[in-house]
């Protein structure tokens, strides 16, 4: 008699253990707290478990809030092989039936679908808290109205067209100012000389060569 | 001749406001990309310390001579390479003609490169670096495969910029964003070159001077990064076998011959417009040790910050040895440290070797990740990017290194684009309507319009193809005639006269010895010994090609018959006008010489000719 009770308190931890190990819809966890935190690491212990379990059941429960069957509860989870890495596998066993254990994809949608919440939780990231087996979905990329280097483009090519403009605006406005001072001087003479009086051809002379102050005909 | 229209619309030649722009001007045409790129390198790959005597002794006797020798023809003969060349004898007219078809042709693909500069520059602003990380994939799954075989940099340099092709033969289509860089580039550099030196004597005071600048807070930065003694101990770490091997010495010869940038006719157009008695040996002896010792300087930064990003690679494949390890065998998180790795896996692998060797653990060691070297843009765009991602504040670095890039490289075009236009100048190519911004803005555009060339899926492939044979062979050939034409057909008397009339003082022995003697000797020794080295192999090109087995290794090919062609037709062309120009003026000579005298008579007085007609006198 005493017997038949002792075998009937034990045999559910037994039968759990046995669902855990070597289940092929168990997946195994690993943290790395001292990686993720340094010095404001938390210690792993039975309480940092029991959170897990209840985090891990209520992914269970977010994952199937459509369905009538969210009654996971922290017994649902169960774990072994705990190691000092901080690491051990975890299954999932169906609330109506605790000898059923959730198939594998039913669990993986569920940590896929909260492992923000779940990283939150340990203050992990998807690198220091793996589930192996589940790879992370990697962050949308950031779609940009505009690429912010068009933006740098726009104002550096910006400034040099300015820049440009500007010199070319002072040289029209020095060669009409030239124009203008030699058309001046032209409307004293009796207009014979038509332009600017230092070019030479316009007078109709000839360059004289032996005045030439080009060294080349001077040096001796 | 039509000597009426040549002197009478002669405006006063162009010169500097004073003589910090023209030294300015030289010395960053002199320090450009290769002082930060190319020397560096060399140093660590010939023995670090000991490297330092072949370039020194290139310098004094092969640079210095040759720099000092381009300054003064310019000075006096105040021409552009053309007109200088032709001053000393016309059968040299061919120099000047060379020369500026070098300076076009550089000028090309070296503004490309700045367009590179540039892109990284738009981009150093982003948060995340774009090459920090590797993109998604279209579906969301996972990263492009491409960029996880090879790393997120190389991505990024080879797909991201270049969208390289696989192959030369294929050259894709305009890439957009390098078309829009490269417009930027030739914008930049149009409005600084815009009047020829009045704007460039201005923008050199920045550009000349704030890559030293940079160059200083980067030493500062690399010096307090760990690990950056490593790598300064291994540039400078003399290696004295080295010096036997002949490699070296060729090496050190030619990079004091380019970095100089000798040849290319826009150290003779800087010159050109000083005035007639300025001591141009100092500024000769100036501006060749500046640029020997911002080489110097520069690779301090650049091998402490390669220490640095040594160092942690080496960390990072530890680290990730240390996690592979923990994982296995469910060791507590941090009992194996780098300290304790090797303790922790000589044990492991006592206990437990099968599954130890299952792990295939990366080998780590220092001396290799300090072995990763590069030169050239791979230095720049690769590995000097990577390391600007480990240093705090990376955005701040980025913009920075690649401001300083952009602004060595820009005053070397200035001196390119001076090459080009001093020249065309002094032969009164320009029509008297157009005025100097229109005609130096049809120079850029020309410029940009072929190097558009540059922007194809396989533009990087042609332009190393530039830079190797247009920016070596022909340089060397060009200097080597330099120096006979002016000590054999000007005249090493005739020469030290106009240096006594501009310095003051004749030229002392060495300077005498080096350009009858030892210059051209080592030059022709150099250019023999190069053309032997680049013949005794089939010229091939390291392609990047996805589909390659050993990918992401670059896959090396052979240049094709025609690209080969094209290869000897970039050295040889330039260097044709030199005896092309020779002959031709030989054969007016002897023609003219039949039917009469060519040469203007000094005396003779067109004034007087009484066949003019009346008209003559009306003004007057």
């Amino acid at each position: 008699m005493r017997a038949a009770v002792l075998l009937l308190i034990l045999l559910p931890p037994m039968v759990a253990q046995d669902l855990c190990k070597d289940s092929k819809d168990g997946f195994k966890v690993r943290l790395s707290i001292k990686t993720a935190l340094g010095d404001k690491a938390y210690e792993w212990n039975k309480s940092e478990m029991f959170l897990f379990r209840s985090t891990l059941a209520f992914a269970m429960r977010r994952a199937n809030q459509s369905n009538q069957d969210t009654n996971y509860d922290t017994a649902n989870i169960l774990v072994c092989n705990d190691t000092q890495r901080v690491s051990f596998v975890f299954v999932v066993t169906s609330p109506d039936d605790p000898t059923q254990l959730i198939p594998r994809e039913q669990v993986e949608q569920a940590v896929k679908l909260s492992k923000h919440r779940i990283n939150n939780v340990f203050l992990l990231s998807d690198m220091t808290l793996e589930f192996v087996g589940i790879p992370p979905t990697l962050a949308a990329p950031i779609v940009y109205d505009t690429p912010p280097w068009l933006i740098v483009f726009g104002v550096v090519i910006g400034a040099v067209a300015v820049g440009i403009m500007a010199l070319l605006m002072s040289t029209v406005s020095k060669t009409r100012r030239a124009k203008d001072k030699a058309a001046g001087f032209a409307g004293e003479d009796a207009g014979i000389v038509k332009e600017n009086g230092t070019t030479l051809s316009s007078l109709g002379g000839v360059y004289n060569q032996a005045f030439s102050n080009d060294d080349r005909f001077t040096q001796l | 001749m039509d000597t009426t229209s040549k002197a009478s619309s002669t405006p006063e030649r162009p010169k500097w406001d004073n003589k910090v722009q023209y030294l300015l001007t030289c010395v960053g045409f002199a320090v450009g990309l290769g002082n930060v790129w190319r020397f560096p390198y060399l140093c660590q790959i010939y023995g670090g310390g000991a490297f330092l005597i072949p370039y020194l002794i290139a310098l004094v006797f092969e640079g210095l001579p040759l720099l000092y020798l381009e300054l003064a023809i310019g000075q006096s003969l105040r021409k552009g390479s053309i007109g200088v060349w032709h001053s000393i004898s016309p059968l040299l007219g061919g120099l000047g003609v060379a020369s500026m078809i070098l300076s076009f042709l550089v000028g090309l693909f070296y503004n490309t490169i700045l367009a590179w500069v540039l892109w990284y520059f738009f981009h150093s602003f982003e948060d995340p670096l774009p090459w920090s990380q590797c993109p998604i994939n279209d579906d969301n799954t996972g990263y492009v495969e491409e960029c996880v075989i090879s790393t997120p940099v190389n991505y990024y340099w080879y797909r991201q910029t270049l969208n390289i092709s696989p192959d030369l033969e294929e050259s894709g289509s305009l890439q957009w964003w390098l078309v829009l860089c490269l417009a930027s580039a030739w914008s930049i550099v149009y409005i600084c070159f815009i009047r020829g030196i009045e704007t460039i004597g201005k923008a050199v005071y920045v550009t000349a001077t704030f890559p030293y600048l940079v160059l200083t807070i980067f030493l500062v930065r690399a010096l307090t990064l760990p690990g950056a003694t490593d790598g300064l101990r291994y540039l400078f770490t003399p290696d004295w076998t080295l010096l036997t091997n002949p490699q070296v010495w060729l090496d050190a010869a030619t990079q004091i011959f380019f970095s100089l940038s000798l040849a290319f006719g826009g150290l003779i157009a800087f010159s050109s417009y000083n005035p007639k008695k300025n001591d141009c040996e100092r500024d000769a002896v100036f501006v060749g040790c500046i640029n020997s010792a911002t080489s110097l300087y520069a690779s301090i930064p650049i091998f402490a910050i390669l220490g640095f990003k040594a160092t942690s690679n080496f960390n990072a494949c530890i680290a990730g040895n240390i996690l592979d390890l923990t994982n296995a065998f469910d060791i507590a998180e941090k009992n194996i440290t780098t300290e304790n790795y090797e303790n922790w896996l000589m044990f492991l692998n006592s206990s437990d070797p099968d599954k130890v060797s299952g792990l295939n653990l990366k080998p780590c060691v220092l001396q290799n990740f300090l072995g990763q070297s590069a030169s050239g843009t791979g230095l720049a765009f690769i590995v000097f990017t990577e390391a600007v991602i480990e240093m705090p504040g990376s955005q701040v670095w980025a913009v920075l290194f690649f401001v300083m890039l952009f602004s060595l490289g820009l005053s070397s075009m200035f001196g390119n684009l001076e090459g080009v236009l001093t020249p065309l100048l002094d032969l009164h190519m320009v029509p008297k309507w157009m005025p100097k911004e229109i005609f130096t803005g049809l120079i850029c555009v020309l410029s940009f319009l072929v190097a558009l060339i540059f922007t194809l899926g396989s533009g990087n492939y042609w332009l190393e193809i530039f830079n190797s044979y247009v920016g070596s062979v022909p340089l060397l050939v060009i200097a080597f005639f330099e120096i006979i034409g002016v000590v054999c057909f000007y005249g090493m008397n005739r020469f030290c006269d106009d240096i006594e009339f501009m310095t003051g003082r004749r030229p002392n022995l060495y300077w005498r010895v080096c350009w009858m003697g030892i210059s051209p000797v080592m030059l022709l020794v150099v250019l023999v010994a190069y053309v032997a080295v680049q013949v005794q192999t089939h010229p091939m090109y390291p392609a990047w090609n996805p589909q390659y087995e050993k990918f992401p290794e670059t896959e090396v090919k052979p240049y094709s018959d025609w690209v080969f062609a094209i290869c000897v037709l970039l050295s040889s062309v330039p260097v044709l006008s030199i005896p092309l120009v020779a002959v031709y003026r030989l054969i007016r000579r002897q023609t003219r010489s039949q039917t009469g005298s060519s040469y203007q008579n000094p005396y003779s007085n067109p004034a007087f000719t009484p066949d003019e007609p009346i008209q003559t006198f009306k003004a007057l």
